[in-house]
């Protein structure tokens, strides 16, 4: 019996060790795939597929640098993932194995071009914009007809959050997106990299503060959707989602998503092959299945966000690709900013910040 | 030969399970952050030999506990994971007594079936337990609708997402370890020391804290430090219930570890947490020998 036992731990653990040919693990953001393409894509290439998912870049990120993590697969976004490639965290991709990476997007590809030049470490899986998510109904209930919506006005001045907060605000637990958000409003650099320029944002954050309800980075999908909370600030898609399972569950929820019109944080989510990925040969077909225009339209049908492939477009939903809040108009775009990453001092000093915005310590 | 193979045993697993994790934490505490992986320098290169090591050694420096004194964050978070953490073992005792109280007195072909009961919240997962927590205490939850439905209240109540949250979670999830040393304590008390007190004039409530709490002082300690010490290194509780005041070492350490990505500061508040911890342990250790050699 004990022998048993030993030699049977001793050969699982043989066998996690080892790379499997024909086996491919994929680390992705929650909500973020259309589940049927998981199993289309084991029928199609015979290769089993691990899905994993993730809900923040730093939880990646950490896996990513502790060297090991066993995944084939990673979406870190752009910002990150240029840290990452300094880093040495993952190994250049193979454009012989990427027949249909001539469907990427050219307009995606040349903005993504900052994070990792000439796309020699990862694809655009999905991009989109962070920005304001409102309860319809609850907002113009409680701000009038003339809430503004579309504005950072909404969440950044105390007299609107004063008056939100009993239905409920969530914000995103995520620094890098907030403090950009913050300085766009007071007319800043968003992609300052400067302490001193960020620490102003903290009186204006300390102010609102006491009517926030909650910092997190997911949960607010189905705070939304359900109409526990009227306002969130996150990202496009998500917002997007619980508007479509409020629409779903019929609970006469309507959402709304706004890109706000002082700016807003255009992001992009890469998919990358770890250096150390055990299966980067399964990894390749998983990112050439990823790139199947047919395939990412399924995705983006699915998620509500916006991919950077061009041959997907006539294959998206209406409510896709006509929606500007997905793929938004050339006023829009020109509308949106970028930021890049942090050095080790200034994150530091932002995170210091943030946990004393959130805390009070 | 072979008694010394058996003392060996533990020694070996305290070794392998402790001292070295400790010491490996102890070293990264010690260095510096870098963007590389592993994301902290320098790191130990055995093919240069004794030059490389001491040349290692030399690298090393204690900057990172310095920093730890310069920020008031972290006695703060310190101190208060310490008040959470005491404040939710002496709740999980106050609660927890009376049911191993009654445990122990019932008739005795209850009592497996009682113990079982209490160990039966194990065989779910922890984190399903804890996330039920959610669906109970949120504003549209269980408890807010049982609450209105009879008209206790007239709006609801805002307890998930602050600390109250917290300390519900705490004690629910380490009840059991109070219950069941004080439940075992309690369980071996002789009935006659009971009859004699009220023989000898005591009321059955002087008698209760004449003979049977001091009797019963081993379980109590031995659960309040098996509640306390888990309780003030907490970090998925706090996290999922807790609300963003919600101010506690392993959330602290988290941040340290993820967002900053600075594993050497993360590193030296795990060390400072440990010899923090490190006082109770000892004490308790103290405690139990003491009990033991009282007992003979």
């Amino acid at each position: 019996m004990t022998k048993s036992l030993v030699t049977t731990v001793a050969a699982s653990a043989l066998l996690a060790g080892m790379a499997l040919a024909d086996e491919v693990r994929v680390y992705n953001w929650s909500d973020y795939i259309d589940e049927g393409l998981l199993e289309k894509f084991e029928e199609e290439t015979g290769i089993d597929l691990i899905y994993d998912v993730f809900d923040s870049n730093e939880v990646l990120e950490t896996k990513l640098l502790a060297g090991g993590s066993g995944y084939d697969v990673v979406v870190p976004s752009g910002t990150f993932l240029q840290r990452q490639i300094a880093a040495g965290a993952f190994q250049p991709l193979d454009y012989d194995m990427l027949p249909n990476a001539e469907n990427l997007w050219d307009v995606i590809q040349a903005r993504t071009e900052t994070y990792d030049p000439g796309g020699a470490h990862s694809i655009n899986y999905m991009w989109g914009t962070t920005g304001i998510g409102v309860n319809v109904e609850k907002v113009t209930e409680v701000l009038g007809p003339d809430a503004p919506i579309d504005s950072l006005s909404l969440i950044f001045e105390p007299e609107n959050m004063a008056q939100l907060a009993d239905c409920g605000v969530h914000f995103l637990d995520a620094p890098a997106e907030m403090f950009p958000a913050a300085l766009a409003y007071m007319g800043e650099d968003p992609d300052s990299h400067d302490p001193d320029v960020i620490a102003q944002t903290e009186e204006m954050f300390t102010a609102i503060r006491p009517y926030v309800q909650k910092f997190h980075s997911s949960e607010y999908i189905n705070a939304l959707a359900n109409g526990e909370i009227c306002v969130a600030f996150g990202w496009s898609g998500d917002i997007l989602q619980a508007g479509w399972r409020a629409a779903e569950a019929e609970n006469g929820v309507e959402i709304a998503y706004n890109a706000p019109k002082e700016g807003a944080l255009m992001w992009f989510d890469q998919m990358a092959i770890p250096a150390d990925a055990p299966n980067p040969d399964a990894a390749h077909v998983f990112l050439n299945f990823i790139m199947d225009p047919e395939n990412i339209a399924a995705a983006s049908n699915y998620v509500y966000y916006a991919n950077g492939n061009e041959a997907s477009k006539p294959l998206l939903l209406e409510d896709v690709i006509g929606d500007p809040a997905i793929y938004p108009d050339e006023a829009t775009l020109a509308n949106l900013y970028t930021t890049t990453p942090y050095p080790s001092r200034t994150q530091r000093a932002v995170t210091r910040l943030w946990t004393k915005i959130k805390s009070g310590t | 030969m072979g008694r010394r193979l058996l003392i060996a045993v533990p020694y070996l697993w305290l070794l392998a399970l402790f001292l070295i994790p400790f010491l490996i934490v102890l070293k990264i505490s010690l260095s510096d952050p870098e963007l590389a992986i592993p994301p902290y320098t320098p790191t130990l290169d055995w093919r240069e030999g004794w030059a490389g090591f001491t040349e290692f050694l030399s690298q090393l420096d204690f900057e990172n506990f310095v920093f730890l004194t310069e920020d008031d964050l972290y006695w703060k978070a310190y101190l208060s994971s310490l008040q959470i953490a005491a404040l939710s073992t002496l709740l999980a005792l106050l609660v927890g007594y009376p049911i191993a109280y009654a445990m122990a007195r019932a008739a005795p072909e209850w009592r497996p079936t009682l113990l079982m009961l209490v160990i039966l919240p194990f065989w779910t997962s922890f984190l399903i337990r804890v996330y039920s927590w959610i669906g109970i205490l949120s504003t549209e939850g269980y408890l807010n609708q049982f609450l209105l439905g009879i008209g206790v209240i007239s709006e609801p109540l805002t307890i998930l997402n602050t600390n109250v949250a917290v300390y519900i979670g705490i004690v629910y999830t380490y009840l059991p370890f109070m219950i069941l040393p004080i439940y075992a304590a309690l369980e071996k008390l002789d009935d006659s020391l009971l009859e004699a007190a009220e023989d000898l004039g005591c009321s059955r409530l002087s008698a209760f804290w004449l003979v049977t709490v001091p009797l019963s002082k081993a379980g109590i300690i031995a659960g309040c430090f098996l509640v306390f010490i888990p309780a003030l290194g907490e970090f998925v509780i706090p996290s999922l219930l807790g609300g963003s005041e919600t101010l506690m070492i392993g959330k602290v350490l988290w941040e340290e570890f993820f967002s900053n990505r600075d594993w050497p500061v993360a590193s030296a508040v795990a060390v400072v947490l440990l010899l923090i911890l490190i006082v109770p342990i000892v004490l308790f250790q103290r405690n139990e020998q003491r009990q033991r050699e009282a007992e003979g």
